[in-house]
């Protein structure tokens, strides 16, 4: 689950990490109020950050809601420092419009809450992460002396920039690993100090909280030689969420898709693609296989959808009417390999659906396993437009078939 | 005739009282899984269905079944410490199949694993959020469906569950049969990797072939390729589903994301064919292209015996050369 950056730092903040202050506003009327709670702390500049979850808004565009295309603004971040009309003219300006930056794709993403914050004077950007290094089953923390750009383009073009710490589990986080890092990020006086206390705090933070990633880009050193996160991306380890159950309202389901919602309320994990065919299928390796002979067969999958273990008549029946909202599928792959559930069982629940529903794209049903003629013979004789196969690839030649 | 696990295995389930343990020790026990006992906590001394003996920790199961097999049907949560508890009482191999495990938990056990084998007595964990492992004809700890299998020479490493079942069904209709089929796994910390399945297939005088489907997301098939290039002779077949799966989503599995531009799986393709492992490009044609790697085979291997005889005759006519040239003298 990812979070706002605001509620990032909310989190980082109560484990000790130094992050920059503000207050976050949903309705632009509320700008005023964050500005003089701002400046009761002694906060005499501001920056206002729209809240989406992606990267790049710095350098995005915002765009009018009602038409997409009307260009309002440049910058997702401005720094405003003492102009606070100018700031209240920009919060109202984005606010519930649309931000487009490199990781949106070109629909963006409405902006519906902003950040007020403490604009800092500082004179240097450094780049520090923690995420699971899969290679070696540990935490690796990552940092670099290039702070401000994206990671992926210095570990493309100066990968000796960036500094690498391995945490041993069974240990866990130890000083010398932060002096490590301070040194390497040629860290001096008072910043080297703070960063010990800075890097201690977020790998706590980052064990505790059970992130799959906390990325602070950039992590600045003010002016007067203070480290302080002035960005926070975190995401949570969503099979951990059970043991955090306070997080379930920083959820934003404004930053989901409505029908991946929808799906994940009939237990069914569905990912909306760009496709014409749509396909259900039962298990991951076996959704993400299909998606492939569709684009083999000279299709395009609609979608990845995962039914689960149990392909009941209501799983098929819910899987059908979440495929059946994309307007460009123009038929469907149902793959079903039955090991333990039966494929006539899958076969009733297919041909049930069919009959609750109106569909109106060919479907081509392939059943594999325990069962499959029964199930065969089921699907031929339901008088609906079911087309069975029994194998993979006979199942590509009919949808092949189907769409000319 | 296998890896890990064979008839001699005396198998233990861990949440053997649950519904899922409670169905699928039924299914592994019809297959012939020789299953010694069951751990559920606070329900020691009972018996499971008047068949198998009920005990409250690892520890007093191993010392009087002397199970060396575990299997792991609890719940996400407490799952990890299930894992630990098993390598703790000294079981060498653990099958987890629960999924939804915190990485957190996962990296931990993994580590106490490691840290046991460090000392020289391995462990293998296999798994988690995994269907199992299965010696056909032997013995099937885990949830695969057992009939869809055949007795045989291809050793079968998968990351899926479905899609392993679909690969084996293809081999087994070709009348290619299975030495040891091994589901290690979706997530992203997993016990035994594509590389260590890979040295004990390797090792295994009875696996002939190698068969491995990966898919999107982490480096693990490209390491296991940099080692079948250096060090494995025998065949090896590889597919990678996720071709058309899109960057920075989960596919299902919590580890099958591409992340950064890594993880591809045409990333993984290349490096697997310049490791000389033959990939086959459809799902449809797993199956076929095992059977294309073991034919190529037998045609080197007999070309090579003929190669000798040849070479054998060769001996023979120059012997026979220097003969007549000695008669000629």
């Amino acid at each position: 689950m990812k979070l706002h950056e605001y509620q990032a730092k909310s989190l980082l903040k109560k484990y000790g990490v130094p992050v920059q202050d503000g207050i976050a506003i949903k309705v632009a009327d509320d700008f005023d109020n964050a500005v003089s709670q701002l400046r009761e702390k002694g906060i005499n500049q501001f920056v206002v950050k729209s809240q989406i979850h992606a990267g790049g808004r710095g350098k995005g565009k915002v765009f009018n809601k009602s038409n997409r295309e009307e260009l309002i603004v440049d910058g997702g971040v401005k720094f405003f420092g003492a102009n606070v009309d100018g700031a209240r003219e920009y919060a109202h300006k984005i606010l519930n419009n649309i931000l487009v930056t490199h990781q949106t794709g070109p629909d963006g993403k409405e902006v519906q809450t902003l950040f007020v914050a403490e604009g800092l004077d500082y004179k240097k950007e450094l780049y520090i992460s923690i995420l699971l290094d899969r290679s070696v089953s540990k935490n690796v923390i990552m940092a670099s002396t290039e702070g401000g750009v994206e990671i992926e383009k210095v570990a493309a073009e100066t990968p000796e920039k960036i500094i690498k710490v391995w945490v041993e589990p069974s240990v866990g986080f130890q000083a010398f690993q932060g002096r490590e890092l301070a040194f390497g990020l040629n860290l001096e006086g008072n910043a080297f100090k703070d960063f010990q206390k800075f890097i201690a705090a977020l790998y706590k933070a980052f064990e505790e909280l059970d992130t799959s990633m906390v990325e602070v880009n950039p992590m600045v050193i003010t002016n007067d030689d203070k480290i302080v996160a002035l960005d926070a991306k975190v995401t949570i380890d969503d099979n951990a969420l059970f043991r955090h159950k306070d997080f379930e309202e920083l959820r934003d389901l404004n930053e989901e898709d409505p029908l991946e919602i929808e799906a994940s309320k009939s237990n069914l994990n569905y990912i909306k693609l760009d496709g014409n065919v749509g396909c259900m299928v039962n298990g991951a390796g076996l959704a993400m296989a299909t998606m492939d002979i569709i684009k083999l067969a000279g299709g395009e999958p609609a979608n990845f959808l995962d039914v689960g273990g149990t392909a009941s008549a209501e799983t098929v029946e819910n899987g059908f009417r979440i495929i059946l909202t994309d307007p460009n599928v123009k038929a469907i792959l149902i793959n079903i390999f039955g090991g333990i559930v039966r494929c006539d069982r899958v076969a009733n629940g297919v041909v049930q659906a069919s009959k609750n529903l109106n569909i109106p794209v060919p479907v081509v049903v392939r059943l594999q396993g325990t069962n499959a003629e029964e199930a065969k013979t089921i699907l031929d004789e339901s008088g609906l437009n079911l087309i069975s196969a029994t194998t993979l690839a006979e199942a590509a030649e009919k949808i092949t078939a189907a769409l000319a | 005739m296998s890896i890990l696990v064979n008839k001699k295995s005396k198998v233990l389930v861990q949440g053997i009282t649950g519904g899922e343990g409670t169905f699928h020790t039924t299914q592994m026990i019809e297959y012939g899984t020789n299953v010694v006992a069951g751990v559920t906590p606070g329900k020691g001394g009972t018996m499971w269905q008047e068949k198998v003996k009920i005990f409250n920790t690892v520890k007093e199961a191993v010392l009087e079944t002397k199970a060396d097999v575990s299997v792991i049907f609890v719940p996400a949560g407490f799952a990890s410490d299930a894992v630990i508890e098993s390598a703790a009482a000294g079981i060498k191999v653990i099958v987890c199949i629960t999924e939804g495990i915190p990485v957190r938990d996962m990296t931990r056990a993994y580590d106490f694993i490691q840290s046991i084998d460090k000392n020289g007595d391995e462990i293998s964990l296999i798994g988690p959020n995994c269907p199992g492992i299965i010696s056909p004809g032997e013995c099937k700890v885990g949830i695969m469906p057992g009939f869809i299998h055949k007795k045989g020479k291809v050793g079968v490493i998968s990351r899926s569950g479905t899609l392993t079942y679909e690969a084996v069904d293809q081999l087994t209709k070709l009348g290619i049969g299975q030495s040891t089929c091994i589901g290690i796994g979706g997530d992203p910390v997993i016990g035994t990797r594509f590389i260590d399945a890979v040295k004990l297939f390797n090792k295994d005088k009875d696996t002939e072939a190698i068969l491995m489907i990966g898919e999107i997301g982490g480096n693990a098939e490209e390491e296991a390729a940099y080692y079948i290039k250096s060090k494995v002779k025998k065949p090896v077949v590889g597919f990678i589903a996720g071709k058309t799966a899109p960057p920075g989503r989960r596919m299902g599995h919590a580890g099958a994301i591409i992340s950064g531009g890594k993880g591809t799986a045409a990333e993984k393709i290349e490096v697997m064919k310049e490791c000389g492992i033959l990939v086959a490009n459809s799902p449809a044609e797993i199956g076929l292209t095992v059977k294309i790697a073991l034919d190529a085979k037998k045609k080197s291997l007999k070309a090579k015996k003929s190669d000798k005889k040849d070479k054998k005759h060769d001996k023979k006519a120059k012997k026979s050369d220097k003969k007549t040239i000695k008669k000629k003298k």
